[in-house]
């Protein structure tokens, strides 16, 4: 008992360590094969991201991620791709800029209230793959990515004057929320760091107690281990398709907060999109757990920030777009390796171990059956 | 490892049969010896030969090819491409692919017909054609892993025609079966294994199944015989001119239940035989709620629950045992406990309103191992690590632990060694006896006689005929089965009669 433990932890570190290793040396060789030092780019990556500005604009770049991440991951908890995260953020976080801006509320009332309708819209978004998949059988695949090009294109109808937006210099933007509707900041040197990171790491623990805690997160992952076998048991898969696409709609819907509340208090043509594909490759990367994400969403932000440093020494700028893609596969090659050896070993251990019993008390047994023989 | 000290010498042109308890080791010998598997230590040797082998294919090299349980056939595909899919080098895929196939088929008298898709063939025949897939790939030692587990009496004794055939031709046959009658039959030389050990080599004249139970068991054998009749009067199940329509994957709608009426009442067995598919599955499906029915209903204890949700009728008391318990009854990379709340997550110990008890479900886990003699080292080990007869009595065990108004037995004992068989038979007539109802499906015709009060045969979706267990023999019971006879099957006489009854389920008297 006590050594399959020890095997688990082993197992456990072995992943990440080969994942890194193996990250490490491919991307030296592919910065060597530039003609670069690579010593040189991680230690100027090091140098430049541990700086205590740096270390602010990585929190706060993680905060979106590492949302993104979640919605992800709870479809990936049940077998289901949810690629649409991106649509779902963007036409969520657009709805709740029109709403905030058109109310004048007290910030108690009003910041909730835009969350929520995030929330609602993001749900109400992926609701509609979610439904098509359980009374149709369309494939959540194809319906979020053309849920995210319908979503682009809503967006760009409304997001003009006269419609749901006002004209600012050469861009469009929803008109601005009251700011009483900004969110707090935690007061950290050089810069404050956007409380929406408290929003984030509530987040994460709701999802880890749903998930590992509650009968509903039982049946989401015994949807996701077999579907035929929860069935079996009980479980209506459809209506955990549908359920499960909601709550990852609108955990969706959180992904545009930070920047609305926090930075930019309108919806704009410059409003960053692409969240929603980051939260797959952390989710990946992330193993769908929590705490993995969480580190998983801070090293995508490290890599951004140290990125633009890169630049300015010379290095190419597509580097760091390269490490990202290669961490990504590294880590998803490196535990499935992990994760079939061990099952392996497992194996192997439960038959040693009762072929192991079976002699201490077989010997009785045998006797037995010598004389019946 | 699960294996030590094995020592088993096949000859030439023979039958040996390999027997032993599930988790004995069987499988695992069985994949090192196909080479899916590499040994830690000892030899195998081939014709005088040292050999290793490192995969499949070298073991095909070498003449060794394996049958597996589990057909491994494309169902759209005709026999001719399924033979010759994967091995297109050997003869190609056409006229010579095809001449070589009716050679096979002729000098084994494996009757195969190469222009006829797969999905249309039989069980047996699907059998023969995999055993001729493996003879093309120039095969001179088969492997055969349980191979009656899904046949009638009948088509056995096809497929021991078959390999006596294939012995005089001089190819060699090693064949795993726990039916132990059917090793004596067919066999020339038996080896039994228990607990990763080859513990005897007997000869089929000088033992007696029972002998050989009990050297695979080490102990006394159990009988599935259950003679004093616990039925009360007290009607637990009634399904009534049940009725489903199902739809094939080419958009045909087809009939797979018609006009089912039985009545289950407590302390009784129902045994339902039939050979596969005739509706049996889609039967254990309707009454756990799986499919909708489209005609007749279902009553539980007075209660109609022709339409209640699957969850619902687990908590009304509705045990299953259901009959693939890879894709029905365990999630296999979850750890025991997590099967432990499979099916039962909204009942206690599992959970406490809407969250999960872990603590009690850990506990009530570590009893059904101790209770239900489930070998594991844990409850923290995957259920995919365990034998397939301890995965099953973990799966009694979680169901019994509900105590069950009703219990749908699917193949209950398939690919479960004679200990394991023995324990969950105890456990049914136990339960039994205190009142439960049991829906007993299996193929295994001496089980269902045994354990059933009453005996009904399925035959293209409908209950064709029905038997008295305490007269009936398999061989009768086989030919009802293969829908040559209907109605009321008399000892002796169990031809003819028509008019196979419906409604109060009175069953043979």
């Amino acid at each position: 008992m006590k050594k399959i433990d020890k095997n688990k932890l082993i197992l456990a570190v072995a992943a990440p360590l080969l994942a890194i290793v193996a990250a490490i040396v491919i991307t030296s060789a592919i910065i060597l094969s530039t003609g670069e030092d690579p010593i040189r780019a991680y230690t100027v990556m090091i140098e430049f991201g541990s700086k205590s500005d740096s270390q602010v604009w990585i929190v706060d770049k993680s905060v979106p991620y590492y949302l993104s991440a979640l919605a992800v991951a709870i479809g990936f908890r049940m077998n289901l791709f949810n690629i649409g995260v991106d649509g779902q953020y963007r036409v969520a976080a657009f709805f709740a800029a029109v709403v905030g801006g058109a109310l004048t509320l007290p910030g108690f009332l009003q910041i909730p209230v835009i969350i929520i309708v995030a929330m609602a819209v993001g749900a109400l978004w992926s609701g509609i793959a979610g439904v098509l998949k359980a009374t149709r059988g369309v494939s959540e695949v194809i319906t979020t990515i053309m849920l995210n090009f319908i979503a682009g294109s809503l967006i760009g109808y409304f997001l003009q004057e006269g419609r749901l937006a006002e004209k600012d210099g050469n861009l469009f933007h929803t008109p601005n929320i009251p700011d009483s509707s900004h969110f707090f900041t935690l007061p950290t040197n050089p810069e404050p760091i956007g409380g929406f990171v408290v929003i984030a790491a509530l987040a994460g623990v709701v999802y880890w107690f749903v998930i590992n805690r509650t009968r509903f997160g039982f049946d989401l992952r015994a949807v996701g281990h077999s579907e035929s076998a929860a069935e079996a048991s009980g479980v209506s898969v459809k209506r955990m398709v549908v359920t499960s696409m909601l709550l990852s709609g609108a955990a969706a819907g959180l992904v545009g907060m930070p920047t609305l509340l926090g930075s930019s208090y309108n919806y704009g043509t410059d409003f960053p999109v692409g969240i929603g594909f980051t939260g797959i490759a952390l989710a990946l990367l992330g193993r769908n757990h929590p705490l993995g994400m969480a580190l998983a969403a801070l090293l995508w932000g490290f890599l951004d920030r140290t990125g633009i440093q890169l630049e300015f020494e010379g290095y190419a700028q597509e580097i760091v777009e390269v490490m990202k893609g290669v961490i990504v596969l590294c880590v998803v090659i490196a535990y499935e390796l992990v994760r079939r050896y061990g099952l392996r070993l497992q194996q192997r251990k439960v038959g040693e171990e009762l072929a192991a019993l079976a002699r201490d008390k077989g010997n009785g047994t045998n006797d037995k059956a010598g004389v019946s023989a | 490892m699960a294996n030590h000290d094995i020592d088993i010498t096949v000859r030439r042109g023979s039958v040996h049969a390999l027997v032993g308890e599930n988790g004995a080791g069987k499988s695992t010998l069985m994949k090192i010896l196909y080479g899916m598997q590499q040994p830690d230590e000892g030899t195998i040797t081939v014709d005088g030969e040292q050999v290793t082998f490192g995969s499949p294919a070298a073991a095909i090299a070498r003449g060794i090819g394996m049958v597996h349980q589990h057909f491994m056939l494309a169902d759209n595909l005709t026999v001719q491409e399924n033979v010759a899919l994967g091995a297109e080098r050997l003869y190609g895929i056409g006229g010579r692919a095809r001449q070589r196939i009716m050679e096979l088929s002729d000098a084994y008298g494996l009757a195969i017909r190469p222009d006829v898709l797969v999905e249309d063939l039989g069980v047996a025949d699907r059998q023969r054609v995999e055993i001729l897939k493996v003879l093309y790939r120039g095969a001179r030692t088969l492997i055969l892993d349980e191979p009656t587990a899904v046949l009638v009496p009948q088509e056995v004794d096809a497929l021991f025609d078959n390999l006596r055939e294939l012995k005089a031709e001089g190819l060699t046959v090693l064949f795993i079966s726990h039916k132990l009658g059917e090793v004596l039959s067919v066999a020339d030389d038996i080896t039994v294994i228990r607990r990763g050990t080859t513990v005897a080599s007997v000869h089929p004249a000088d033992t007696t199944p029972k002998q050989l139970a009990e050297l695979m068991v080490g102990s006394e054998l159990p009988s599935p015989e259950t003679r004093e009749s616990t039925v009360t009067d007290t009607a637990m199940l009634t399904v009534e001119g049940l009725h489903l329509s199902a739809t094939d994957p080419d958009g045909a709608v087809r009939t797979v239940l018609d006009g089912i009426s039985f009545v289950i009442r407590k302390g009784e067995v129902l045994g339902v035989a039939g050979v596969e598919g005739n509706g049996q599955a889609e039967l254990v499906e309707t009454v756990m709620g799986m499919r909708d029915p489209d005609g007749g209903s279902v009553t539980l204890d007075g209660q109609d629950i022709s339409h209640t949700p699957t969850r619902r009728r687990r908590e009304d008391g509705i045990g299953y045992i259901p009959e693939d318990r890879h894709r029905h009854g365990l999630l296999l990379e979850a750890p025991l406990w997590e099967n432990r709340m499979l099916g039962h997550v909204t009942e206690e110990p599992n959970s406490r309103g809407q969250i999960l008890d872990l603590k009690s479900a850990r506990r009530d886990t570590e009893r059904i191992v101790a209770d239900y003699d489930v070998r594991t080292p844990g409850i923290e080990v995957t259920a995919a690590s365990l034998s397939g007869g301890n995965q099953q009595k973990l799966i009694v065990g979680r169901e019994m632990s509900h105590h069950p108004k009703l219990l749908i037995a699917a193949h209950p004992t398939r690919g479960v060694d004679v200990g394991a068989q023995a324990e969950i038979w105890d456990q049914i007539r136990e339960a039994r006896r205190e009142g439960l109802a049991v829906l007993l499906i299996s193929a295994d015709l001496d089980e269902l006689i045994g354990l059933s009060d009453t005996l009904r045969v399925m035959y293209r979706g409908s209950l064709v005929a029905d038997a008295d267990p305490a007269t009936i023999t398999p061989e009768e019971l086989g030919s009802a089965m293969t829908g040559a006879a209907s109605g009321h099957l008399e000892h002796e006489e169990a031809q003819g009669r028509q008019a196979p009854e419906d409604g109060d389920g009175g069953g043979p008297r």
